[in-house]
């Protein structure tokens, strides 16, 4: 390997500031707490919130860890489109779903 | 010549750019087995549920598998340091956190076969036992990649300035978290509000 190589091994990962490590427990802490209340509709009665709030943790925990975890809210936005399109197309497949069942052709139990 | 290697015409790391691609249709594959279980939600065919969950239970390892994600990331902010010596240790952490969420998969599996819900019980059954087999699945093989960057780490196959190579396993490892948190709460914590 020559020095030039080393050079571009280095700038592949850290062309970007990288957080540090008290970031990184900071956002582990967070992660937690917010599971803590995912996990807390299961022992506490929310009413008819509960759902949006799971919805609303899960879609907080996944930015987190996408984000600063995964580096996406440093790196190249190009990699966010590629995370972001397999979503999209999951999301579409989810509501063909719920199209499918909403029009009365679910499978019989 | 050799400066290019790793570059794109868009100035990105190739590797990086793959795994990303790889990683945005591993979205869409998680996502059919995840529509398919909340399509076959209710087709228990007289057998088992949602009711079956022990969310306590599934709460504890999901938390384990959360908690891998930080380990992790310091494995990678340690080796952008140069510090091998340090990234070998959270690596091992995260491997072996990811084999008690396994473990605790296994356990689970056991559990439910023995209370009647086996794969080819309904199709809610095997809705359920397809998805989380497969992250199951996907989790093995983030430990395998952890304890083969453990051991390349000591032979010298990954050096103190090559720390792209912890990022994209890092990559890998944070996916399989990131699908949890999902099937976390779509999967488990969700069906029991509502059903159970």
């Amino acid at each position: 390997m020559t020095a030039t190589d080393t050079s571009h091994e280095d700038r592949a990962s850290t062309s970007h500031a990288h957080p540090s490590p008290r970031d990184y427990v900071n956002i582990a802490v967070v992660l937690a707490v917010l599971t803590a209340l995912e996990v807390s509709t299961y022992f506490v009665d929310f009413g008819r919130i509960a759902i949006p709030m799971l919805l609303v943790l899960m879609s907080v925990k996944f930015l987190y860890v996408a984000g600063w975890f995964m580096h996406l809210k440093f790196d190249t936005k190009v990699f966010s489109l590629l995370m972001y399109a397999g979503l999209a197309f999951a999301l579409v497949l989810y509501v063909i779903t719920v199209v499918i069942v909403y029009t009365g052709h679910m499978p019989a139990s | 010549m050799a400066a290019t290697t790793h570059d794109t015409t868009l100035r990105l790391d190739n590797r990086k750019l793959a795994m990303w691609t790889f990683l945005g249709s591993e979205f869409l594959f998680f996502g059919a087995f995840i529509s398919a279980y909340l399509l076959y939600l209710q087709t228990t065919a007289g057998g088992p549920g949602v009711g079956i969950f022990d969310i306590p239970f599934t709460s504890i390892s999901s938390f384990v598998l959360l908690m891998s994600s930080l380990t992790m990331v310091l494995a990678h902010s340690a080796h952008a340091r140069g510090d091998l010596r340090r990234m070998r240790l959270w690596i091992l952490a995260t491997a072996g956190q990811g084999a008690v969420f396994l473990g605790g998969q296994v356990f689970e599996f056991t559990v439910f076969v023995k209370e009647g819900l086996v794969l080819t019980e309904s199709p809610f059954a095997s809705s359920f036992y397809v998805l989380t087999g497969f992250h199951s699945a996907h989790v093995f093989i983030g430990i395998l990649l952890l304890l083969t960057l453990y051991a390349f780490s000591h032979t010298g196959k990954v050096q103190a300035h090559q720390d792209v190579k912890t990022e994209m396993i890092g990559l890998y490892w944070h996916f399989v978290d990131i699908i949890w948190v999902v099937i976390f709460t779509v999967v488990y914590l969700i069906p029991e509000i509502a059903v159970g």
